[in-house]
């Protein structure tokens, strides 16, 4: 019955990484770059929404529109400033390093605004926890919430990508910018609309993450950040089923891992099986085999 | 300009080497006329540690071209290898030069063949992707030194990965590794003089494979892969040489850590990405691609800190602005456009004086 529980809480954590995982594989999709600063947008969103509940007294529903609208803001002017101009860079190493500068940068102002203490945060969720099986097996509100949210974004896009013209664009510009461009789609506009989406994501994922492990700290964003980028590495980058697959994977094997491994090893495990994903397959899961062009 | 291109670079190598020493020497002399404080003296290895580790990033990031994020990782190898190395032969081996000499050898050893074997998967792999399994390559062996123990006694080596009393040590053993408490009691054989000759002799072999044949066949395959490819040269042989020299500096780097400070411990942020990241900082604001920027940046970056106390609430923000505005400033392509424009009427203007004194 633990092994249950156990599923359960990886099921959950998993649909936290593959939320932020969404947000990943999207704008790698579109933007070829890691984009390093999306742990850290999480933290944003998480600080707005804590401050919102317990400083103004917001209600949850409120409180997280408000961190998603702070947080898409943050993520077009990141885009805006930080990675538009190094897009055509000879290198693609110089908007890597930039992008790890915004992380830096998100973190510092994090620490010098909200200071460097944990904060506790509430859950946003006032669902009952159900117990099942003599209460042998508890399902957590969180975890029913976060994983049909999941759900729910994951269709959303998918039907946001493939239905709409939005999406379309999306998609094209994902392909061949050059092309996209002739075709008269607004390329910096798009990939402005995935940072702005992938941010609003990261917001979301802010909240439930929180909820479910309450310790916010400047620094909470990062690694679940690195860990659901090895979600969207997983299930093969620019994927939307292949993040959800990938999250949830890793979000078991996490769990499983701490609960039966060894809970300091978890997180080696992970990494571990995002080394001989790359190896084996270096597309991920559900990812499309791109020829490189000479 | 004169057509010598070899006594060009030889002449900015020892410029380079000149800066180390003369620092060095100011250092010395400092230190022993008693001017400089004991927090300062505390600062002299460290400041080795960090221009090696950031010289020997250099040459994956700038040289080769690949972003490496686990550079702290191939430290930690060479910190705990040779802090095993001194513990154990601490009794036998009482002649400590040469002691540490042998733990350096081996934590550098040690460090390459990871780096050799994190290369080999690497290969297949770029930019991004890279970027990410090396920072996987950096966590797991910072994970793995967290939970071993280790132990020495008259039967020979016992491991766990539970607890150090699993061990099952005989009453003669002695605990090596503790698990997250790390090593503690090694030797302090390092000194500030041991660093410097450590730094040079990074900045030999870097400088000095960066100017040779292969130096040129690496720096080909960071400016054009396939071109490079295509002319035949050995792209897996060139990217695991680098990744392997690379990772071998950091073991020495990590020695001399490990034999620097009493206690050596996995946890915190000494070995994390986040200590890679810092490294990065330094090469980036250093330039990179240029060794001597380098070693400036990092013992600037270093130093400053510590003199300007009042600003340390803001020194990593600070270090954020200053990455982000860097790395637009040389590699935006129409800020490139922009300075090329400004350069050009700069040399109308003043002709050719100014000419002169920009090369």
């Amino acid at each position: 019955m633990s092994f249950l529980n156990y599923l359960i809480n990886g099921l959950s954590l998993g649909s936290v990484y593959a939320i932020i995982a969404l947000g990943y594989t999207m704008v790698y999709g579109i933007a070829k770059m890691l984009n390093f600063a999306h742990g850290d947008i999480i933290m944003v969103g998480a600080y707005i929404i804590f401050n919102c509940m317990n400083g103004l007294g917001m209600p949850p529903l409120v409180a997280i529109l408000a961190a998603m609208a702070l947080c898409t803001v943050l993520g077009i002017v990141i885009e805006k400033v930080a990675y538009r101009p190094l897009r055509n860079a000879s290198s693609s190493l110089a908007v890597l390093i930039t992008a790890i500068g915004v992380s830096y940068l998100l973190q510092n102002v994090a620490l010098l605004i909200f200071g460097a203490d944990t904060k506790s945060f509430s859950s946003v969720v006032s669902l009952e926890a159900i117990k099942l099986f003599d209460g042998q097996l508890t399902i957590t509100g969180e975890a029913i919430v976060t994983i049909v949210v999941c759900i729910v974004i994951m269709v959303g896009l998918t039907l946001f990508v493939n239905k709409t013209k939005a999406g379309q664009a999306m998609q094209a510009v994902s392909e061949d910018k050059g092309a996209a461009q002739l075709m008269g789609i607004n390329v910096n506009g798009t990939i402005a609309l995935t940072f702005a989406i992938g941010s609003a994501l990261a917001a979301v994922a802010g909240a439930l993450m929180c909820s479910a492990y309450p310790n916010l700290t400047p620094y909470s964003g990062t690694m679940p950040g690195i860990k659901a980028f090895v979600a969207a590495v997983f299930g093969g980058i620019g994927s939307i089923p292949g993040a959800m697959v990938g999250g949830l994977v890793i979000g078991v094997i996490e769990i499983l891992g701490k609960a039966y491994i060894s809970s300091q090893l978890a997180d080696a495990i992970v990494f571990a099986i995002l080394v001989v994903v790359l190896l084996v397959k270096p597309t991920g899961l559900l990812g499309k085999n791109i020829q490189e062009k000479v | 300009m004169k057509k010598t291109g070899l006594s060009k670079t030889t002449r900015s190598n020892f410029i380079t080497y000149g800066i180390v020493i003369v620092l060095a020497a100011i250092m010395y002399i400092l230190q022993l006329t008693g001017i400089l404080s004991s927090s300062m003296q505390g600062f002299l290895v460290p400041m080795c540690i960090y221009v090696i580790m950031a010289v020997s990033l250099n040459l994956v990031v700038g040289i080769l071209g690949e972003l490496s994020l686990g550079h702290a990782g191939f430290m930690c190898v060479g910190a705990y290898t040779s802090a095993i190395f001194s513990k154990c032969m601490e009794s036998t081996l009482t002649f400590a030069p040469l002691r540490f000499g042998i733990a350096i050898l081996i934590g550098a050893a040690c460090a390459a063949i990871f780096g050799m074997l994190i290369g080999i998967p690497v290969l297949r792999l770029k930019g991004d992707y890279l970027a990410i399994v090396t920072l996987a390559f950096g966590e797991i062996i910072k994970n793995i030194c967290n939970v071993i123990n280790l132990g020495l006694d008259s039967e020979g080596f016992h491991l766990s990965l539970k607890n150090s009393t699993e061990l099952g040590l005989a009453e003669d053993g002695m605990i090596i590794i503790k698990g997250a408490q790390g090593i503690s009691g090694t030797p302090k054989d390092s000194n500030f003089l041991i660093g410097v000759v450590l730094v040079l002799v990074t900045l030999f072999v870097v400088l000095n494979l960066i100017n040779s044949r292969d130096g040129r066949a690496i720096m080909s395959i960071r400016d054009n892969r396939i071109a490079a490819e295509s002319i035949g040269i050995n792209i897996t042989k060139y990217k695991l040489m680098v990744f392997t020299i690379s990772a071998a500096f950091a073991g020495v780097a990590g020695a001399l850590y490990s034999h620097n400070f009493a206690t050596l411990t996995a946890t915190g942020d000494k070995f994390n990405y986040n200590a890679s990241i810092m490294i990065l900082v330094y090469v980036v604001l250093g330039g990179i691609g240029n060794i001597r920027g380098s070693v400036i940046a990092t013992i600037i970056l270093y130093i400053l800190p510590e003199k300007l106390r009042f600003l340390s609430d803001y020194r990593m923000l600070v270090y954020a602005i200053v990455l982000i505005i860097v790395m637009l400033y040389n590699w935006s392509p129409k800020m490139k456009e922009y300075r090329a424009i400004a350069k050009a009427k700069i040399k109308e203007r003043f002709g050719r004086k100014k000419e002169e004194k920009a090369v």
